[in-house]
Formats: structure tokens, sequence, C-alpha cells
């Protein structure tokens, strides 16, 4: 009879434990729903055709956020442009060729300081480097290129964590045929890790894209009654736009704000999906 | 001119990082177009001796080796495998390798066989497609697989992933197979086509192989040396070997009585 009972002591204990974690779960998933559920239901109504496609009116209280929607696409871009070949290429070197030796190791602890580094401190690098001492000016440039460096640890992570998933046994394979090291890593590892590296490489992008410090010295400016022109030209941006209306714009309309609020949200949360749509398919494709 | 052994390795010593000698003073060569089996318990420094063959150990913490390894060519020429400058990505195209575990590429049956070949520059898709009949014919696997050679390899059962790894390294053509317990993960049906395929390589390529059991080392064996915690401890031709070990550990070994 004593043994029945603590056995039966032992199957509750288990089972608070189980709901207990099953809770924690569903808190943590929702703070997510909840702001997604808010901001939709705030900001739905301002969405229309002309605020979306239409430029600020009124001293930003009426009109659209056209600019800042075209802003914020190209500082992503370019900011692609830079951080994924320099991104990529660096995880090769640290997942495929780097020795296990001191400077490998202190090329891994900046890359992990580099992460830890807040953005407003990468703001004001952008721009001590880029918009003063390389004369770029506010620019699209200037603020993709602090973005790029803020994106550049989170990419060589995911990069090379990809890589390292590749079984070890088809680089032995690929070599005792006659392979070279980067005959290996062309043909045989970077397809294979393509899926990873390009779930990465969004997922960093999607920070860059919703982020507000470092392009607030670079990049960004209050208004502009018209579309940037080139990479030179200062431009608008969502994060900063939202910002700007919600601390610097005396009677505002909430429902703009949180209008601008939703487009941001759904540039960042359809980024994410692409990434989740790519590493399901290439889940269900891999052999490995 | 015509050679009889195809490799020569004297006083062999391979030394890990870590200071563990792997293989102590290995002498003994490989004749030309038979199959030469290497057998003893695990650790004894079978795989490694595989790996120096064909510089698979420049991929592991090997700090030294030392001693002679060549490979002899049908004209009497010979390249000295362990000479630091030498051609790696060459010499391993003459001597080929097959991994104790099907390691079948993530990509096509045809894909798998073509591989190498294109990695050495050969573009021909008429020279491509022989040798995809050859060696897989070579390997015993045209039958099954030729109406398939663009599904993906993993689909291929173990045995046929094997064999499929045997027809890869045929075909670049290499003058030497090295074959490290090729089947240790098959049944026996799949075994015996293995082991029936090396009897008919034998007559084009010298293969050496660690088998995966003393059985199928006196079955397959032409020569065989028994390895011991990195020594050599004797080697024979294969049926004097298995009836009359001259060495006591040998004959133990062989009978069970350690192992």
């Amino acid at each position: 009879m004593k043994s029945r009972s603590s056995a039966q002591r032992r199957n509750l204990t288990q089972q608070i434990g189980f709901i207990f974690l099953r809770l924690v779960a569903i808190i943590a998933v929702l703070p997510i729903i909840a702001i997604i559920v808010f901001i939709i239901y705030q900001g739905a109504p301002a969405i229309s055709l002309e605020f979306i496609f239409g430029f600020p009116s009124d001293g930003m209280r009426s009109g659209g956020i056209w600019p800042a929607i075209v802003g914020t696409f190209f500082l992503t871009l370019i900011c692609a442009l830079v951080v994924s070949p320099l991104g990529i290429g660096a995880a090769i070197y640290l997942a495929e060729y780097a020795p296990d030796n001191r400077w490998t190791q202190s090329i891994r602890i900046a890359i992990i300081n580099l992460a830890g580094i807040p953005s407003v401190v990468y703001g004001l690098f952008g721009l001590g480097l880029f918009v003063i001492f390389l004369n770029f000016g506010i620019s699209i440039l200037a603020g993709s290129l602090t973005l790029a460096i803020m994106t550049l640890p989170v990419i060589i992570t995911t990069t090379e964590e990809a890589l390292r998933a590749v079984p070890q046994s088809f680089r032995v394979v690929s070599r005792s045929v006659g392979a070279t090291q980067w005959q290996t890593v062309r043909r045989i590892v970077l397809p294979q890790a393509l899926p990873g590296i390009l779930t990465g490489v969004i997922l960093g992008l999607e920070r860059a894209a919703g982020e507000t410090a470092p392009i607030l010295f670079t990049a960004a400016v209050f208004f502009l009654p018209r579309l940037p022109s080139s990479p030179m030209d200062p431009t608008m941006a969502l994060p900063y736009h939202l910002y700007v209306i919600s601390t610097q714009v005396p009677g505002m309309s909430p429902q703009i704000q949180y209008g601008t609020a939703l487009v941001l949200l759904v540039f960042v949360l359809g980024m994410n999906l692409i990434a989740t749509i790519i590493r399901s398919r290439a889940r269900a494709r891999r052999q490995w | 001119m015509t050679i009889t052994n195809k490799i020569v390795t004297e006083n062999l010593v391979l030394q890990y990082s870590d200071g563990t000698e792997s293989l102590k003073d290995i002498s003994m060569n490989i004749p030309v177009n038979s199959i030469s089996v290497i057998f003893g318990p695990a650790g004894g420094g079978k795989s490694t001796y595989l790996r120096v063959l064909n510089r698979l150990n420049d991929l592991a913490n090997v700090t030294t080796v030392s001693g002679k390894a060549h490979l002899y060519s049908e004209s009497g020429d010979f390249i000295d495998i362990l000479d630091p400058n030498l051609d790696v990505t060459a010499l391993r195209r003459r001597v080929g390798m097959v991994f104790a575990r099907p390691v079948v590429l993530p990509m096509s049956i045809r894909e798998n066989l073509t591989y190498g070949l294109e990695i050495a520059g050969v573009r021909k898709r008429s020279l491509l497609h022989e040798a995809i009949e050859r060696s897989l014919n070579q390997a015993a696997l045209w039958e099954e697989v030729q109406d398939r050679l663009d599904d993906p390899a993993m689909e291929l059962s173990g045995g046929q992933q094997q064999r499929l790894c045997i027809a890869r390294s045929l075909a670049l053509e290499p003058e030497v197979l090295l074959l490290d317990e090729p089947t240790s993960g098959l049944d026996p049906i799949s075994t015996g086509k293995v082991e029936a395929s090396l009897q008919e390589l034998k007559k084009n390529y010298t293969i050496v192989l660690v088998p995966h059991s003393v059985q199928q080392a006196a079955r397959a064996a032409d020569y065989a040396a028994f390895f011991l915690q990195g020594k050599l401890i004797e080697y024979a031709p294969g049926n004097e070997m298995f009836t009359t070990p001259q060495v006591q550990q040998t004959a133990d070994y062989i009978e069970g009585r350690f192992g």
C-alpha cells in the first residue's frame, strides 16, 4: 500500500508539473498574439490605397506613408547586398577553413560582442564613419552600411550553423573522390546549407528593417517631399517615421500611428513568413 | 614491364597529434590485381593504414607519418604517397576509397557517379554515360537501377547504397580500391553480391579490403595481413594464413580466442 501511494504522489507531481509547463508555453505566445491583434484592430481602419501610396500632408497629420515604405525597402535591399557576401563569406571561412586556434577564437569572441552592442551605438558609429569621415552625408548608403554592420553577426552565426549542420561524411566522401576543399564547399556543402543560410539572412534583414536607432543619425529624415532618387539621398523610413509621428507631432491621430505600425509589422512578418516557407520546404525535401 | 607490387610500404609509423601511435613500423607490399585483406581486432590501425594510402589522414589530426609508401604504375614508375608536395587530388583518383557506412551524396544516382569525373573536368555526356553503365555493372547494381538513374540516391536500400559507393569509386577508373569494412551494415545477400563483385574486380584492380569478420577475410583474401595494436603481426597468402598461421597471436585470433 505504501509504495502504491508514493507512486500516486509521483504521478500527481508529474501532472502538476506538466500543466505548469504548458501554461508557461501559452503565456510565452500571448504577447505576440496580443500585439498583432491590437495593432490590427487599431490600425486597420487607417489602411487605404491613399494611405499606402500617398505622401504625408498637413505636417504628417494626414495623407500617406509611401516615401517611408520605399525608404525602408531600399535601406533593407542595399543592406542585404552588402551584408550577404560579407557574412556568408566569413561564415564559410569559420566553418570550413579556420583552424581551431587563438586567432579564430578571438574572431568568434569579436562576433559575439558585435551582436551585443546596442543599436544606438551602431547609429553613432555610422554617423562618425560613413556620414562624416567618408563624407556620404545623411544617405541611404550610410544607413544601409550601418545596418549591414549591425546585421553581420546574426548572419555569420546562422550561416555557420547551417554549414555545420551538413554531415561531415559528405565532405570526406567528396574529398575521397578527388575534390578539393573549395570544390567540396561549393558543390556539396553550400547547396545543402542554402535554405538555412537564406533563412538566417532574411531573419537578420528583418531586424535591420525594423530598427530605428542605426538610421536615426545616418539615413532618416523627418519629411521628404519626393522619393529618394539615388543611394546618396536621405530618405524617410517606416520605423523612424513611426517614432516621429508618435513623439514629435502634436495632435497626431492615433489611427495613422497604428496604421503605420501595422504596415511595418506586415513588412517584417512578411519577411518572417518567407523565411518560414523556405525552411519548411527545404526540410521536406532534405534527404539527410 | 609488369609489376608485382602495386603498393610498397616500409617502416611506416603514424602518430596522432595527442602522441598515440596508430601504426608501428609497418612494412608490407600490396600485390597487383589481387585482394589483400587487413584484419584484426578494433583499434589495430587497419583503417589508419588504408587512409595513409590515399592521404585521407590529411583531414584528421595526424601530426607525423614517417617511413615509405610508394604507389607503382604499370610502367614501373612510382610516386611517393607521403610526399608533402604530392598532388593529393590526382592520388585520390588513382586510389579510390569505400567507407564502412554507405555515404551517398544528396543527389541523384547519376550525379553520385559523375561527381568525381566532373570534378576532374570530364564534361562529355557520352563519356559520362559510359562510366555510369560500366561502373554500375562492375558493382552489380546496373540491373536494379538502370531505369531510375535520376532518382535520389538516398532512396536506395542500404545494400544498394553501398554498391553505389563502390560504383562511385570505380567510375573514376582508379588503379587501387580501398574498402573499409564495406559490408558491415549489409544483410548476407547484399554482402554476397559485394564479395562476388570484388572477385570480378580484382582482375583489373588492386584491392585492399578491411573485412568485417574473420570469415569474410578467409573468403576474400588472396593475401592477408594480421594487424594488432598498430603492429603487423603476420602477412601471408590467404590460404596459408587461415589454415596454418605461423604466429600464436594470429592463430588465437582466427580461432576466436580473443577479439
